[in-house]
């Protein structure tokens, strides 16, 4: 651990704030508190609906990976030119195409061929 | 599996003696002139005593420009293979009427087709677009090398390796008989249970490491080392073009592993993902392999955009017509060729809304493609044109992917593809895009850039003489497909009933036989050239009077590209440059720092064949020992230390002054 953090010293840096004590706690601090409020939202059953508490801690969790990235990964709009986050937005693109796509198109398709085997089947087509 | 192993099939897993197709003559007969073609081969090299040279300079090499010459020497080997396979088809269907079947059995007759089609797509028109973008964008970008130029050998290595196993696949057991993109369940191991379909996937996935790897090193390149003063608004539009290509590649060839990976773990441990029964989806496979395969369509055709905008702009003495909208409609093609996969399978029965909106998309998607073929032609309105041969492609392109282009829209109209679904129709459209768009700008890119390549231009008969053949050639092979396909006729059959329909596929057979004449008329065409170099001889290096930077150099160029970065003022820099009475820099050369040259990329590849043979073949024993020796090799390679070398500035002042008085002789 040490070795590698080394290293990453000695690779020069041209841009971009790095590695900062100050970053760091931030986004340590930021993650422990994202990370124990879902945990609080469960133990001690904070709403009736399951449902709802499987949606907050989803939307928690999907705020902590944008923590991570911004301070663990120093993404920002500035790193190589933009083309960090150029990369990251297209690849969010495609893997959202490709997901709610292939969801879309597959539910779609057993809902027409294979009404029998869906619980949905009586939902008009 | 593994409860009854003795020695023989722990070394030789399911090969046996009946596993060589020796009782089939067209096999033998094949195998007899390869085996004679190849033994003359290895005889010639060792009498001139070329394997240093060939190991040294070629095998090993880690520079770009003998790189992409090497993936065109791939492609053209394998059009040739993939030709033979077609021509194959084409006497199969215009003889198999009344109740002859013909001279193929049916189980030869689609392993034909498969093989055809994969050939065609991952190992001739891949390479060659890949070889293209290899060898003319660091050129055009001003830079010495690629990002990572070992990298670059090893990802050609091992796309040949990928082809190799295909092509051993024709001596050794089968391939696969399932269509080119394999759909299960008749590719799961209850319905194709022979190795044909292994051979298959570890092809393509010992290819599709190449092909990442070298998509990931290109798109590097473009965005990391770009001469000074090229913004992304000053890039060549085929840099452009490549620069999405690549793009694409990175995205969309994990989707292929990953499917081929699934399909393996069905075939191999049997899991049940696109199974039949155990919860398994087989529309499941097809609805994510396009989504790699739609993509890939516009992998292979955006390089060539890009090689018909710099034809048409060089050729017209005109700056291209509307470069901006050509880079945005490049872009948004990018975006947009997500977004239709669902085109490929409307029948599949996900009902009216998912089909009209891809069916949407997929019309949407031809605007910007409409725009560039307005760019071009407004590009040659009032051009000062020359006729030649590249610019003859251009023009042969034009006319035949507008009429594919709109049999495309018309099939992406749901109703209409419900008729003509796996019909001759769709067949024909896809030639009629990639004969027509992919391989004529192949050919144009061939022309354009072999002086910069060789230092002597192709001769122009011959080029000539192949374009007409391949034009009409085509025109006659595939405009029958399509009256056939609107008749219902269905692709991939061996032998037909109806004998009304003979004519139209004796017509398509001779269209193919002039195709054959055109493949030989181009190669012919290298024969010829090689024998007049000298009056054909380029000694300026900008023998088109071209626009973009890899005219500055001297043809072929020097290993290092350029002596000095250039800087760039404009999208057409050298144009510019040469408005400007550029002076070649004549002193102060510096010592160049150049990457050497490595065996590790034919060594890898090489022992990813033997893994990939003795996966196909169960070979347990021989694949363990194959996978532990290229992490052995692969470890071995990160302790090489002597990577790089400099070659002296004497040296660099040596060349640079034998081209200044090459140019001063040729005033």
């Amino acid at each position: 651990m040490s070795e590698h953090h080394h290293d990453t010293h000695d690779h020069h840096h041209e841009d971009g704030p790095h590695s900062s004590f100050k970053g760091y706690m931030t986004g340590f601090l930021l993650s422990v508190v994202l990370t124990t409020i879902p945990f609080w939202l469960v133990m001690a059953d904070v709403f009736e609906n399951r449902n709802i508490t499987a949606l907050v801690i989803l939307g928690f969790a999907l705020i902590q990976i944008c923590v991570h990235m911004v301070f663990f990964l120093h993404l920002n709009f500035h790193s190589e030119g933009g083309w960090n986050m150029l990369a990251l937005i297209f690849t969010l693109v495609l893997v959202f195409i490709t997901l709610a796509g292939s969801l879309w198109v597959m539910y779609h398709l057993n809902h027409n061929m294979m009404p029998g085997m869906m619980h949905e089947h009586n939902l008009s087509p | 599996m593994f409860d009854q192993l003795d020695l023989t099939t722990l070394l030789f897993g399911r090969l046996t003696w009946e596993s060589f197709p020796y009782h089939d003559p067209i096999i033998v007969a094949t195998f007899v002139v390869v085996a004679i073609g190849g033994l003359a081969m290895l005889a010639l090299v060792t009498r001139y005593r070329l394997w240093g040279y060939l190991w040294n300079e070629w095998f090993t090499t880690i520079d770009h420009k003998k790189i992409g010459i090497m993936y065109m020497i791939l492609g053209i080997i394998m059009l040739l293979r993939g030709f033979a396979d077609a021509i194959m088809m084409r006497i199969q269907q215009a003889i198999a009427f009344d109740g002859s079947m013909g001279y193929l059995p049916p189980e030869h007759y689609d392993q034909i087709f498969t093989a055809h089609g994969v050939i065609m797509i991952f190992f001739v028109a891949m390479p060659m677009v890949t070889g293209l973008m290899n060898y003319v964008v660091p050129l055009q970008i001003g830079a010495r090398d690629v990002a990572f130029p070992f990298l670059n050998n090893f990802s050609f290595w091992m796309t040949t390796s990928g082809a190799v196993l295909l092509m051993v696949s024709l001596f050794v057991g089968e391939f696969a008989k399932t269509g080119w993109l394999a759909y299960p369940p008749l590719s799961g191991i209850l319905q194709s249970p022979g190795v044909g379909v292994d051979y298959y996937i570890w092809s393509l996935q010992i290819a599709g490491v190449g092909t990442l790897l070298s998509g990931i090193n290109l798109l590097v390149t473009i965005v990391k080392m770009r001469a000074p003063g090229m913004t992304m608004m000053k890039m060549p539009v085929f840099t452009w073009t490549s620069l999405c290509t690549n793009v694409l590649i990175v995205a969309a060839f994990p989707v292929l592993t990953a499917v081929l990976g699934m399909l393996t773990l069905d075939r191999y441990l049997g899991t049940a993902f696109f199974t039949n029964d155990l919860g398994g989806n087989a529309m499941m496979y097809i609805n994510l392999i396009w989504i790699w395969g739609h993509p890939e369509v516009y992998i292979l055709i955006l390089p060539l955009f890009g090689v018909f905008s710099e034809v048409v702009s060089t050729y017209s003495g005109k700056r291209l017509f509307g470069y901006a909208s050509m880079v945005y409609a490049t872009v948004v093609i990018t975006v947009l060729s997500y977004l239709v996969w669902l085109h490929h399978f409307f029948t599949m029965g996900s009902g009216a809304s998912v089909n009209s909106f891809f069916g949407i998309t997929t019309m949407i998607i031809s605007i910007p493609t409409g725009a560039k073929i307005f760019n071009w032609l407004f590009t040659m309105y009032r051009g000062r044109i020359q006729f030649e041969v590249p610019m003859l492609w251009t023009m042969g392109f034009i006319v035949t992917f507008v009429i594919g282009g709109m049999t495309g829209v018309l099939l992406a109209v749901p109703p209409a593809d419900f008729v003509l679904h796996n019909s001759l129709f769709l067949v024909a459209h896809f030639h009629n895009v990639i004969i027509g768009g992919v391989l004529f700008g192949l050919f144009a890119g061939i022309t354009y850039w072999f002086p910069k390549a060789f230092g002597y231009k192709l001769d122009p008969f011959w080029g000539k003489v192949s374009f007409w053949c391949w034009l009409v050639g085509f025109w006659l092979a595939f405009m029958p497909l399509y009256v056939l396909g609107l008749m219902g006729v269905t692709r991939r059959m061996s032998h037909f009933d109806d004998s009304s329909l003979q004519i139209w596929f004796q017509i398509a057979a001779f269209g193919a036989f002039l195709i054959a004449i055109g493949i030989a008329a181009f190669l012919f065409q290298f024969v010829v050239s090689y024998r007049r170099r000298e009056s054909l001889r380029d000694t300026t290096g900008d023998p088109w009077n071209g626009r973009t930077l890899e005219w500055s150099t001297s043809s072929p160029p020097p290993a290092y590209n350029f002596a000095f970065t250039p800087q760039v003022h404009d999208i057409d820099a050298w144009w510019q440059m040469k408005q400007h009475g550029f002076q070649r820099p004549q002193a102060g050369f510096l010592p160049v720092h150049m990457p050497k040259n490595t065996g590790a990329g034919i060594i890898l590849a090489g022992i990813s064949t033997v893994l990939g043979f003795a996966l196909i073949w169960h070979m347990w024993l021989l694949a363990g020992a194959s996978f532990v020796a290229l992490l052995a090799v692969t470890i071995g390679h990160t302790f090489n230390y002597k990577r790089d070398y400099y070659i002296p500035a004497d040296e660099v002042a040596r060349v640079e002054s034998e081209r200044t008085r090459m140019l001063a002789e040729h005033v």
